[in-house]
């Protein structure tokens, strides 16, 4: 058996480079050999190093984990992962924990923080009490009959319960997680046990490609660390320390959806055929400290659609402790420039089938980050001489399912037991015996068909709410033999041009005095129009509801270690300046990326919780498939362990 | 001329500074709640102090580091692979209670214990570093219990600066009141010193040295010795946080003086 051949241009230059650095002048850099190269520290990882480990540990006079590049050593292991500390992970996870309950069989959740069985599980349609959200005529229709008929329905605090809901939806059996607690929880393990090293705070700013062979493939060598001391711009300033090329004959890439090593793989090697990361959504959410007499039980977990907006999705899930996670997706596919997700967020809780719970609640954490919702259709190349990737960036998300950590997890699992199997046999890293022992088993898996299945199951989506649901409930209920068709378009694509014309439910005049004002340095456009749509201005309380920047300080404690360089970059600032839609401020989670008076955009780290939301929320691409704003590598970010 | 030091750090773990930090008695006392759950970051002040020791050893050849720190050996070895990587030190782990609430007498006697008993300690060349008070409880003694227990009477509190001189002696800058600093000359090692922010920028993370702390840091955690911290009758009659007062406004009009000058009045109205 072997892979597909990649490398869509084998006469590109292969040598290592960092974004924009062919012209920098030669650095001396200082470099360390390892066995394998890890990259990112999430749930994939906690998988592949979970499942290395436990073999190893064993089997710990097995040859196979001998170091070939130390000899006399043991196998050397090394993860690096951007973040300031394992726990600052961001999901939202009620997972049916296959993968994680068949690596630790005997799991009890009480040893993992909010970790709780899922104990009830509703899918509630909202409607808009407000009145401000764009609903199509059908929805309207709906909504209308809803609430007609609501005492028959059952309707409750503008809230429509779902009596039957499919089985591909629910997670009977599983867990409710919090990403952070449950990253620490499996990295403390894996520290434990000594055999492999995580190291935190460490962004990896590239893969290095070894030079050209003449043949048509690439081949990863290491990867190099960021540089440290040096300015926004990435010169070389107080303090300046080289970042590190690590060499290794084995890379793992796990550095999630907007990581600069799958970036840079991607934009090196291309996708298979036929494939393209398109689809995307932003997902933020608080995690709410609930009243002592709070009548949600831990285990409890909603699902819910219709409100704010009829594309915005949410969930609110009960950890034990009477911490609850509540919050909100905003897909690409909502078209409209003017999205905002932190204000939707502050809309949504405020819904009153949420509120009703929430209202006397006290924030303790907040996060963002961005999902690659494209699933199947998403998949890179998963293996390479020198590296395989796993994780959320290798595609194994499950669109229909809503399911993305477990997922990951069983990639990490699967590429661990085919680099067992490799070791043992003295086999090199070679994109064939990966393709045969990593990818094969993740072909043979669980995962690979539920991917199929799920792989159109989101096409309706781009025809509106309705036709989504539709196309969702055909594509679960067959087993993906019957889906909706659909072009989808690149995420860029996705983003409708602004026009004053178009704003629903402003008028045009309003619409342009409104632009006006916020091309001049006033309001920011979204949050603008949103007010002038009907949508009320937040009354903060200063506990719950507060503004943007009390979010990333309360509830986020986002930071940034000085020293690193900024890791947004305009390609092309003269074109923001022009850009009409500035999509990229309304989607910046941390109002990191703001519109200056003068009307250009500007960039500041230390607010950046690296959500990613930035590179796919830029409607030009005046450089090929790049759009005009390059996310890098960085540090910082938050600091709340608790999402 | 360079000196060949000892220079022994005391720095435990906090909660990290920027959480959400909620006082709670349970049945053992008070204590943070869900204490377990958040992130853990070396004592800031007491980071200082290393990154201070890191610097006299690299200016001193033939000088050694130990870094002492009690805490939940689980979250020792997590904040470790950040401050690993800032310094060269040997890692001296001692497993017990995490947060500010033990007795100070208790955690000073475990970790002169541990100073006294690590492999070729010459007091009479030790310099004890540690921060002036804690992120915990701000109590600011356990240090000087601790340069109690081991008998070392010279000791100076929020310092800034040491300077060591040719002869064995060093000079001392401590903080003192209206944002002066206090020099004091002192004849020569053992002393004890409380550090405040020091000088230093905080070293980067450098992964080489990283990978040298981890081949002692590792083994010296699986062999860590654990302490039950005694109480000593110790009672809290109540815990509380500081005081906080949040009010963000987003200010486009005003000028530099007229922020400037509410700032003063609400600063005097508080």
């Amino acid at each position: 058996m072997s892979g597909p051949a990649i490398g869509a241009d084998a006469t590109a230059p292969v040598s290592a480079a960092a974004p924009d650095s062919a012209a920098a002048p030669v650095i001396d850099r200082a470099t360390m050999e390892v066995d394998i190269a890890c990259v990112g520290f999430g749930p994939a990882m906690g998988g592949f190093l979970t499942t290395l480990t436990r073999e190893w540990t064993a089997h710990p006079d097995d040859p196979a984990f001998a170091s070939k590049v130390a000899p006399g050593m043991p196998l050397q292991v090394l993860c690096y992962e951007r973040a300031d500390d394992i726990a600052a992970g961001v999901s939202g996870i009620v997972t049916s924990a296959r993968g994680i309950r068949a690596s630790f069989p005997d799991l009890d959740a009480t040893e993992i923080p909010m970790a709780t069985p899922i104990a009830e599980e509703r899918v509630l349609y909202l409607l808009d009490p407000i009145g401000a959200s764009r609903r199509s005529f059908a929805l309207r229709v709906g909504d209308t009959l809803l609430r007609g008929f609501g005492g028959l329905l059952g309707v409750k605090d503008s809230a429509f319960e779902l009596a039957w809901t499919p089985g591909f939806l629910h997670k009977h059996g599983g867990l409710l997680l919090s990403i952070g607690q449950f990253n620490q929880w499996v990295g403390s393990q894996l520290m434990a046990t000594g055999l492999v090293q995580i190291w935190p705070g460490t962004p990896v700013c590239t893969p290095i490609f070894a030079a050209e062979t003449g043949k048509q493939r690439y081949s990863v060598q290491g990867i190099r660390l960021a540089d440290q001391g040096v300015d926004r711009t990435g010169a070389p300033a107080d303090g300046f320390m080289a970042g590190m090329d690590v060499h290794a004959p084995l890379t793992v890439v796990g550095d999630g959806p907007v990581g600069a090593v799958g970036q840079a793989l991607d934009q090196r090697i291309g996708m298979p055929p036929g494939h393209a990361q398109n689809e995307w959504a932003l997902g933020m959410k608080m995690v709410v400290e609930l009243p002592e007499d709070t009548p949600l039980k831990p285990g409890t977990v909603w699902h819910t659609f219709g409100f704010p907006e009829p594309e915005i999705f949410g969930f609110l899930y009960v950890h034990p402790g009477r911490l609850v996670s509540v919050g909100i997706f905003v897909p690409s596919w909502m078209g409209d420039p003017e999205r905002t997700t932190y204000r939707y967020l502050q809309h949504y809780i405020q819904h009153p089938a949420l509120w009703r719970y929430l209202k006397d609640g006290t924030l303790r954490s907040w996060g963002a980050k961005s999902l690659q919702e494209s699933g199947k259709h998403g998949e890179p190349f998963l293996t390479g001489d020198g590296f395989a990737r796993i994780g959320e960036g290798s595609g194994s998300t499950n669109m229909l399912t809503n399911s993305g950590v477990d997922e990951a997890w069983t990639t990490g699992v699967q590429l661990a037991d085919a680099v067992v199997e490799l070791l043992r046999a003295e086999k090199p890293f070679t994109q064939e015996n990966l393709f045969a022992t990593y990818v094969a088993r993740r072909h043979a898996s669980w995962l690979e068909r539920e991917a199929d299945e799920a792989k159109n199951a989101r096409n309706g989506f781009h025809g509106g709410l309705v036709r989504g649901m539709i196309g969702m409930a055909l594509a679960g209920l067959t087993h993906g033999k019957l889906s909706l068709g659909g072009t989808i378009p690149s995420a860029q694509q996705q983003i409708h041009p602004f026009s004053p014309r178009k704003v629903s439910g402003v008028k045009a005049l309003e619409a342009e005095l409104l632009a006006e004002d916020a091309r001049v340095g006033g309001r920011p456009l979204h949050d603008a129009l949103m007010t002038a749509r009907g949508w009320p201005e937040i009354e903060l309380d200063g506990r719950l509801l507060v503004t943007q920047q009390d979010a990333l300080l309360m509830g986020g404690k986002v930071q940034a270690m000085a020293g690193f360089a900024d890791h947004v970059v305009f390609r092309d600032p003269h074109l923001c300046a022009e850009c009409a839609e500035k999509t990229c401020v309304a989607m910046c989670s941390g109002q990191a990326i703001t519109q200056t008076a003068e009307g250009a955009i500007a960039f500041e780290r230390e607010k950046c919780v690296h959500c990613g939301a930035c590179l796919w929320n830029c409607a030009h691409t005046p450089f090929g498939e790049n759009t005009n704003i390059d996310f890098r590598a960085g540090a910082g970010g938050l600091h709340s362990a608790e999402n | 001329m360079a000196q060949a030091l000892q220079l022994v750090v005391c720095a435990g773990i906090v909660p990290d500074p920027l959480q959400t930090l909620e006082p709670v008695t349970g049945p053992n006392g008070p204590g943070l709640k869900n204490e377990m759950v958040l992130p853990a970051v070396l004592d800031p002040w007491a980071a200082c102090a290393l990154y201070e020791a890191a610097q006299l050893v690299a200016k001193n050849p033939g000088s050694k580091l130990w870094l002492v720190s009690l805490g939940p050996k689980a979250k020792l070895q997590q904040v470790m692979m950040t401050v690993g990587q800032k310094a060269v030190f040997e890692l001296i782990p001692i497993d017990g209670p995490i947060g500010g609430f033990p007795d100070s007498h208790s955690t000073a006697a475990a970790l002169a214990e541990a100073i006294a008993a690590l492999p070729g300690f010459d007091r009479e060349r030790l310099l004890l570093f540690g921060g002036w008070e804690s992120a915990t409880r701000g109590a600011g003694v356990t240090l000087q219990l601790v340069g109690e227990r081991l008998g070392i009477t010279d000791q100076f509190q929020g310092v800034d600066q040491i300077t060591l001189r040719e002869d064995g002696s060093f000079e001392v800058l401590e903080r003192v009141e209206g944002g002066r600093h206090q020099v004091s000359v002192c004849a020569g090692t053992p002393a004890v010193l409380g550090w405040a922010t020091g000088n230093l920028a905080e070293p980067r993370n450098n992964p080489q040295t990283g990978m040298a702390n981890m081949r002692g840091i590792m083994p010296a955690l699986q062999k860590a010795k654990t302490v039950a911290l005694d109480g000593n009758g110790l009672r809290y009659v109540s815990v509380s946080l500081p005081k906080q007062q949040r009010e963000t406004r987003v200010e486009k009009n005003m000028t530099a003086d007229e922020i400037a000058r509410e700032l003063v009045e609400w600063i005097g109205a508080e």
